[in-house]
């Protein structure tokens, strides 16, 4: 096999190669084209795509193609956040994986200079009741983001875990944070400044990762890949919690010209995309890099992915004073470049050339593919075990999704995170359908505060692309709107298979469209994301899973919404559009039937359920609610119960219809309960369906269960599974 | 020269780690396997190994719940302030 | 009334105490590499996992600079609370008797707890009536407290066992429950839930705030 096909390049890629730098490129020149033009940092098969998701809006303030994305959440505050994956490293060592995802996203979100409040996680793994391995990756992607989050003191207070066998072989690990910052302090990455030097920060550089986003982001996993072990990055939460501080105190002290944290392709791509985006030259003396390893070459220091590490640009006369702070912090920083005006990225070992490249070739000239796209012609995934009957009795199925493993309380998961630490947290998880952080007192009664929510969705993808990732974003909008919030914006991460193959790429494109059709009519900017493809192995792909995370605001936490029923007598109502048509297609129960994810999905009438999301969150902002919470998997039985759960009170209902109006999905409906009077203002949009209270949740009809077994058996869900 | 210091929890004491790796090991396939217990290796380049005890008391090991046993790779008997069940050499 | 935080690499929860000593009265941050306690009336240990947890949680902080003012401090008498990884540096510098080990079930848990006051004479808990119960937030994975059992025996005998998990709410395998102990003078309390996480009622709970106030009411 060529050099260039070893690396994950075309002979057109190769050749292309050649034809920008003039001549064929040496060893060190190579293996950075590798890595800048592997799919997971020139995103050559969505770029196109991406374009077409919209991204401006009055809030914005920091779009797409930054470390990360800011709104303005007023106060003359901007809130920065971004969602990434780390899929395949956390294939191979779950515990770094996970934990140098969460390490990622947060340098992603200091780089701008926010200090970090939140993160959230969003896992996707294979069936545990069936697979040991999945149970091992669930555990210990667990252990490690909670090890990384917990140490570097950031509340993880939010996420979501599905399981599907297509995850199996390839797992999701999307890891999401936000951060806060004075609007005017906002810094960005470009390096400016001829004669101006380039400082590195953190850890030493060993042979972590290397080859990691060409490796193992742009390729098929298969059996061979407990060889790939060694290229696993290994993250320091000491190390990045002393980086962020000194990080943060530098940008401060107005020391620095421009930062940027070292990812995928770490000092590569970090040096690139600086003097791209500034349009100016760098010559880097690899030789003056702190390492952790003797003998290391000049293209392995070029391509390591060793973690907690940053880039800065500094005049040359504060550079003492960047020295100073990173002593004083105990971090390693090491004046080893210069930018200059040649547009070219000089790799230097001393004296002697080791690399030279023209920047554009590595940034703006990297191929983008139009995707060949074609609806798959036959089913791409089995249909899963089955577990549970068809026309079971009604109140036996409601326990049987409470506690299935998608279904189930995710307490014994989100204990092992730390929610609390930076004294935010109004709502912390199963409280509420979103999470609630308080911004500062601004002085008056009210707590202003931040929702932020993750979810996605790939059964539902999988039966219709387009209107399952229109679902995806409006379960989001829809989870805010539940504690009063109204979102700012939006990131996503586009979890798929292999772009190459037609059938991908049309799913690929369709849930693009759907993303961009529904921010468009919900009017939530899109401020940047992330892209992991080629996530496939010998038994498939991935169900399509788009994964959404979305920033909302609301002014005052004392009158967040909480989802468990309150107080007996009060009355239990049902919130939906005229639209709303749950349906058993692509359901949970329909999975526990052992159906597989195909069928026709209810179309949505975006414009009325933007309507619907904002009288919920009015609703819950007046005050008048007790409980505001979203109908989604499992449907509205599912959901009642759940506040029962939360509330530890019962409640009696009628619903009308059979098994579709207990258990059927789709989005627009939402279960709300408060005083009786509370709900005379609401007119046809509301139906009262019941009265809280009681020791059961009864519907009419249909089931009758005690609240003690319903909670026994969501709490135990996924304990049971986990052994 | 070259020493090893070798932590172990103080006999009586829950061992938790040691206990949840007892119970995975027959999951495996290895029986037999009983009283395992989970510790910590410290490995250092001392100039004057008459300082090392000093060492463990004051910082290596926390005395009150640890056990600690010196070796020196390159003495004919490893020196050690370990509890009643390490072997002797 | 002011109160010190100490400020180690990697400790996480000290703004919160400060946040929460602020509510009480005045407080400031002490850098780990410092000899001065900046006139503290009370010193604060906080939470966190100062130097990675590193060797043992709290082995490496203890010997800070700042840790030489704060146990010539405490041996005067003045008032130290330890909070989570501040229980254990206190534990390893020898301030508190007993020692911190790993969670019986080896995982980290972040649960609201309650605890009872077994002795509200302490310097911290002058402000609660013996039986008061406290709904406060614990985060750790290394929260199991043990001490020998005739320690244990002094330490009950002595009022020196300050907050017990109440019945069901332990989750980490102490000894006896014990969630946070005194020196034998009452001036130094550690304790492994965080009561700075509970000064306001929109996070989960305002129980915490006794701590800090009972405090006060010693330097008033």
């Amino acid at each position: 096999m060529s050099r260039h096909a070893e690396l994950g390049l075309t002979d057109g890629e190769y050749g292309r190669i050649v034809e920008l730098i003039g001549r064929e490129p040496n060893e060190v020149e190579l293996a950075m084209f590798s890595l800048m033009w592997s799919e997971h940092c020139g995103y050559k098969h969505s770029r196109k795509l991406l374009k077409t998701l919209p991204t401006e809006g009055p809030r914005v303030v920091m779009g797409p193609g930054e470390n990360a994305g800011a709104v303005d959440v007023g106060g003359g505050l901007a809130c920065a956040f971004k969602v990434e994956s780390h899929n395949h490293p956390s294939a191979v060592e779950p515990f770094q994986g996970a934990a140098t995802g969460v390490g990622g996203i947060l340098r992603d979100v200091f780089a701008v200079g926010a200090r970090p409040i939140a993160v959230l996680d969003s896992l996707r793994f294979g069936e545990p009741g069936e697979s040991a391995r999945s149970r091992y990756l669930l555990e210990h992607a667990v252990a490690g983001i909670g090890h990384y989050g917990n140490s570097i003191g950031v509340a993880t207070v939010g996420g979501e875990i599905y399981f599907e066998s297509a995850y199996e072989q390839n797992c999701l690990v999307n890891a999401m944070c936000l951060g806060l910052i004075e609007t005017e302090k906002l810094i960005r990455s470009a390096a400016a400044g001829i004669g101006n030097v380039v400082v590195l920060l953190g850890a030493r550089t060993g042979r972590d990762g290397i080859g990691g986003a060409s490796v193992l982001a742009s390729a098929e996993l298969g059996d061979a890949d407990s060889a790939k072990r060694p290229t696993v990055q290994i993250g320091d939460p000491f190390e990045e919690a002393k980086l962020l501080e000194c990080s943060l105190e530098l940008l401060d002290r107005g020391l620095l010209v421009a930062l940027q944290d070292l990812g995928a392709a770490g000092l590569t791509s970090s040096s690139a995309e600086m003097a791209a985006k500034g349009g100016v030259g760098l010559d880097l003396d690899v030789s003056r890099v702190p390492l952790r390893e003797a003998g290391m070459e000049p293209f392995e220091i070029m391509i390591s992915e060793s973690q907690e590490r940053m880039l800065c640009v500094v005049e040359p006369e504060r550079v003492q004073a960047v020295l100073d702070v990173c002593e004083r912090w105990e971090v390693n920083a090491t004046a080893f470049g210069v930018v200059t005006d040649s547009g070219r990225l000089r790799v230097l070992v001393g004296d002697r050339v080791a690399g030279d490249l023209p920047v554009p070739a590595l940034v703006d000239e990297c191929p983008v593919y139009d995707l060949a796209l074609a609806p798959p012609a036959t089913p791409l995934y089995p249909a899963p075990t089955r577990v549970l009957d068809a026309g079971g009795d009604p109140g036996a199925t409601l326990l049987a999704l409470l506690g299935s493993a998608n279904l189930a309380s995710r307490r014994p998961v989100f204990e092992q995170y730390d929610c609390l630490v930076g004294s935010r947290t109004a709502r912390r998880p199963e409280q509420a359908d979103a999470a609630v952080l308080m911004l500062d007192r601004d002085g008056s009664a009210r707590r202003p505060a931040l929702a932020v929510s993750i979810d996605g969705n790939g059964r539902r993808v999988a039966c219709d692309p387009y209107r399952g990732a229109v679902e995806a974003v409006l379960e989001c909008s829809a989870n805010l709107a539940c504690v009063g919030a109204e979102p700012l914006g939006l990131t996503n991460c586009l979890n798929f298979g292999n772009p190459e193959k037609p059938h991908i790429a049309w799913q690929l494109s369709r849930a693009v469209a759907g993303i961009g059709d529904a921010c468009r009519a919900l009017g939530v900017p899109v401020v940047g994301g992330n892209v992991s493809l080629y996530n496939e192995g010998g038994g498939g792909p991935i169900l399509p899973t788009p994964v959404v995370g979305m920033v909302g605001e609301l002014p005052d936490a004392g009158r967040a919404g909480r989802l468990g029923f309150a107080q007996a007598g009060d009355t239990v109502a049902l919130t939906a559009a005229s639209g709303w048509a749950p349906s058993l297609t692509g359901s949970e129960l329909a999975k526990l039937r052992g159906e597989p994810p195909e069928g026709e999905l209810p179309a949505a009438d975006l414009g009325e359920l933007r309507a619907v999301h904002a009288a919920i969150r009015q609703a819950v902002r007046s005050g008048a609610l007790r409980s505001a919470h979203d109908v989604a998997e499992g449907g509205l039985a599912v959901a009642l119960a759940e506040c029962c759960v939360a509330g530890e009170i019962g409640a009696e209902v009628t619903i009308p219809g059979g098994e579709p109006a207990l258990f059927g999905e789709g989005p627009g409906a939402f279960v709300v309960s408060g005083p009786r009077d509370a709900f005379a203002a609401f007119g046809s949009a509301v139906t009262v369906i019941g009265t809280a209270g009681g020791d059961a949740l009864r519907i009419d009809g249909a089931l009758s269960v005690h609240v003690a077994e319903l909670a026994g058996v969501h709490a135990g869900g996924l304990a049971a599974l986990l052994g | 020269m070259r020493a090893r210091v070798l932590i172990r929890p103080k006999a009586g004491i829950l061992d938790p780690q040691g206990q949840a790796v007892e119970r995975a090991l027959p999951a495996l396939g290895f029986d037999g396997v009983r009283n395992v217990h989970i510790g910590r290796l410290v490995e250092l380049d001392v100039e004057d190994p008459g300082q090392l005890p000093a060492m463990c008391e004051q910082l290596l090991a926390n005395p009150l719940v640890e056990d600690f046993q010196i070796q020196r790779p390159d003495a004919d008997e490893p020196s050690q302030n370990a509890g009643p069940d390490d072997p002797r050499r | 009334m002011r109160f010190g935080v100490i400020q180690f690499p990697g400790s996480c929860d000290e703004r919160d105490a400060l946040a929460a000593a602020s509510l009480v009265g005045d407080a400031v941050l002490l850098w780990h590499r410092d000899h001065d306690l900046q006139g503290a009336d009370a010193v604060i240990v906080p939470g966190g996992f100062s130097y990675g947890d590193y060797l043992r949680a709290g082995a490496l902080a203890r010997f800070s600079p700042i840790m030489v003012e704060v146990e010539r401090f405490a041996r005067h008498g003045g008032l130290v609370l330890g909070i989570c990884n501040g229980f254990q540096v206190l534990c390893e510098a020898g301030l508190l008797p007993g020692a911190l080990l790993p969670n019986t079930s080896l995982r980290f848990v972040c649960r609201q707890v309650l605890l009872d006051v077994v002795n509200a004479d302490t310097k911290w808990t002058g402000a609660c009536e013996p039986g008061d119960r406290l709904s406060i937030p614990a985060k750790h994975q290394t929260g199991r407290y043990w001490a020998p059992d005739p320690v244990l025996d002094e330490l009950e005998v002595g009022g020196q066992v300050v907050l017990r998990y109440a019945t069901g709410n332990g989750f980490n395998g102490s000894a006896r429950d014990i969630a946070g102990v005194s020196n034998a003078a009452g001036n130094v309390v550690g304790l492994m839930p965080h009561p700075e996480h509970a000064v306001d009622p929109l996070t989960g709970s305002a129980d915490g705030l006794r701590l800090f106030a009972s405090a006060a009411l010693v330097a008033a």
